[in-house]
């Protein structure tokens, strides 16, 4: 084991989370890869064939420095260098608010992947709530640590907001793992208030109806 | 003590390959030499090798000085020595001077044994291919079965991705900068402006000039100046010289040099006539032309099929003679047909020249592109 994969093991929850969809020796696309942890994650314990898209010059280099295979470009710009369906899943870790337009992206990945896992910060959480109904303020937390006039998170989303959203296009759910304040969340209670209770969630969503 | 970043002196050797070699086009040819040289040690597996692939107007010396006095090193310095991209403590580099070039290798003005006079245009039209065949006869006259890498950029990348498919158990990683699966009709449009400049020359004399007072020097000149304003870009330029005149305050009214861009690419002309042989540009630049991947092997996708390199793909924003969309097109290729493939698109504006220029950020990315690679 090297100074990558422990650096990569305790980081974050949402990576053990991605890893445990991820079925042993797939073909896995990261958007938004960063410095390339969860790639280098999914390449070490689920000997995925990963691939990463990253915008930042910085990012890229250690990236490459992991070994890792990674496209320096914009996914706003879509993902015109990938085939239909040629991943079998296409991740989009903690970037989905930070895109241009979300809706075509999620409509990309779709085209590329197989299946989708997209993480993303939920705005209707009770905190951040709180910030608005209570401070008057822009919310600012851990996750959505930036101001208002200097935050990437420029499409924020909730729970709901994205249900409904893959209601109307048609996509299918197939799994909304529930976490707040680092632990997945799995109570009846929890979930009834999902929307409220929720800091993050992880969707894996697909266009046809599928198993995980 | 003053930290080391240079290989230092350094001395151009030469091989020559006995064998006919068959060409492209059909011909053959017999002997063939090959200038080259190389920094730092070759390890006993042999297995720490690096190609460096030149472009254009390149040559054999490619790091270090010739003697003490030397001002000038080789034309990729700042990325070959100790510590640097392609790190001499570790690897050993390799650099030759390409088939049909005219510093030291086989070229139209080398001695054809059969006439015992320069080939001059008798000298058979070469490819790309034609380059790397004579490149993999020095390879193995070294002793190695297997690079650790090629590496070239512009034409040197060319060479560089014909390495891959052709000999693709013969190298570990390919780094291709700033260069394309075929050339632009742009491309070949400004190498076409070169070449009528010099046979345009009536110095050219059908290329039958070695043993002439005059040469077709003002055709090659025009030629280079023609070919350096497609290595810059318009924002490089206007940094670089504006409308800033030369050596004047007010215009001229003739036309004498008034502007300093005028005066530089005169001078690039000027200073390239006494380096470069004309009949050798003629056959490079055609031989970048000839260069298609898609063509020869019925798409990209196909031509990457039996390729086992890792691959690194490094183009620059501005380059607009072989743009970030023609590098796109290989990363695409490689990625549809499942090969390890890293692309970088450089932020510069130094339009092409970039390869020559922007030796931090690409050392960064070699580098650590370069540590995976054993």
């Amino acid at each position: 084991m090297n100074e990558h994969y422990k650096k990569s093991q305790g980081l974050h929850l949402n990576y053990a989370v991605i890893s445990d969809f991820i079925a042993e020796g797939s073909k896995v696309l990261d958007l938004g890869c960063g410095s390339g942890d969860l790639l280098y994650l999914l390449k070490e314990k689920k000997n995925a064939q990963g691939r990463g898209v990253e915008i930042d010059n910085d990012n890229v280099i250690q990236c490459i420095e992991k070994g890792l295979s990674v496209f320096q470009g914009d996914i706003d710009e879509g993902l015109k260098e990938y085939q239909d369906q040629s991943y079998d899943y296409v991740i989009l870790n903690q970037t989905l608010q930070c895109t241009h337009k979300p809706d075509y992206v999620i409509q990309e990945m779709l085209r590329v992947g197989k299946k989708i896992v997209i993480s993303f910060p939920n705005f209707a959480y009770w905190k951040v709530r709180n910030d608005l109904f209570f401070g008057g303020r822009m919310p600012k937390s851990k996750i959505l640590p930036f101001e208002w006039y200097n935050t990437p998170n420029i499409h924020l989303v909730t729970i709901k907001d994205f249900r409904e959203f893959c209601e109307k296009r048609e996509i299918t759910i197939l799994k909304e793992v529930l976490t707040t304040r680092a632990e997945v969340k799995t109570s009846i209670f929890h979930k009834l208030f999902a929307n409220l209770l929720t800091e993050e969630v992880i969707f894996v969503i697909s266009n046809k109806v599928q198993c995980l | 003590m003053e930290k080391i970043t240079s290989v230092g002196v350094v001395e151009t050797q030469y091989f020559t390959c006995n064998e006919e070699i068959k060409l492209e086009c059909g011909d053959t040819l017999k002997p063939v030499t090959v200038a080259y040289e190389t920094y730092g040690k070759l390890n006993q597996a042999k297995d720490n090798a690096i190609l460096i692939l030149h472009a254009l107007s390149g040559n054999a010396h490619a790091a270090g000085y010739h003697n003490e006095e030397d001002k000038k090193p080789g034309w990729w310095e700042d990325m070959i020595g100790p510590g640097k991209a392609f790190d001499t403590d570790k690897y050993c580099l390799i650099c030759s001077n390409f088939l049909g070039g005219c510093s030291g290798t086989t070229g139209p003005s080398s001695i054809n044994p059969k006439t015992n006079r320069p080939y001059a245009s008798d000298f058979p039209v070469i490819t790309i291919e034609d380059m790397v065949k004579i490149q993999v006869k020095l390879v193995d006259h070294l002793g190695i079965d297997k690079l650790l890498s090629v590496a070239g950029g512009s034409m040197g990348g060319m060479q560089a991705l014909e390495w891959a498919i052709s000999y693709p158990y013969k190298i570990k990683s390919c780094i291709v900068i700033a260069s394309t699966s075929r050339l632009s009709a742009q491309g070949i449009a400004f190498n076409e402006v070169g070449r009528k400049a010099i046979t345009a020359d009536p110095f050219w004399n059908n290329g039958h000039y070695y043993n002439e007072d005059k040469k077709p020097d003002k055709g090659l000149a025009l030629a280079r100046m023609v070919a350096h304003i497609t290595y810059l870009s318009e924002e490089s330029m206007h940094q670089k010289f504006g409308r800033r005149l030369q050596d004047k305050v007010n215009l001229d009214f003739s036309f004498d040099i008034d502007f300093q861009v005028e005066s530089y690419l005169r001078h690039q002309g000027k200073s390239f006539v006494g380096r470069f042989d004309a009949n050798s540009y003629l056959y490079i630049t055609k031989a970048m032309d000839y260069f298609d991947l898609v063509e020869k092997h019925g798409s990209l996708c196909n031509a990457f099929n039996k390729v086992l390199a890792k691959f690194l793909i490094i183009s620059y924003t501005t380059d607009w003679l072989f743009p970030p969309v023609q590098s796109k097109e290989i990363v695409r290729a490689l990625m549809n047909m499942d090969k390890e493939v890293t692309y970088c698109d450089i932020d510069s504006p130094f339009g092409h020249d970039a390869f020559l220029l922007e030796a931090e950020r690409q050392t960064k990315i070699i580098k650590s592109f370069l540590k995976d690679i054993s």
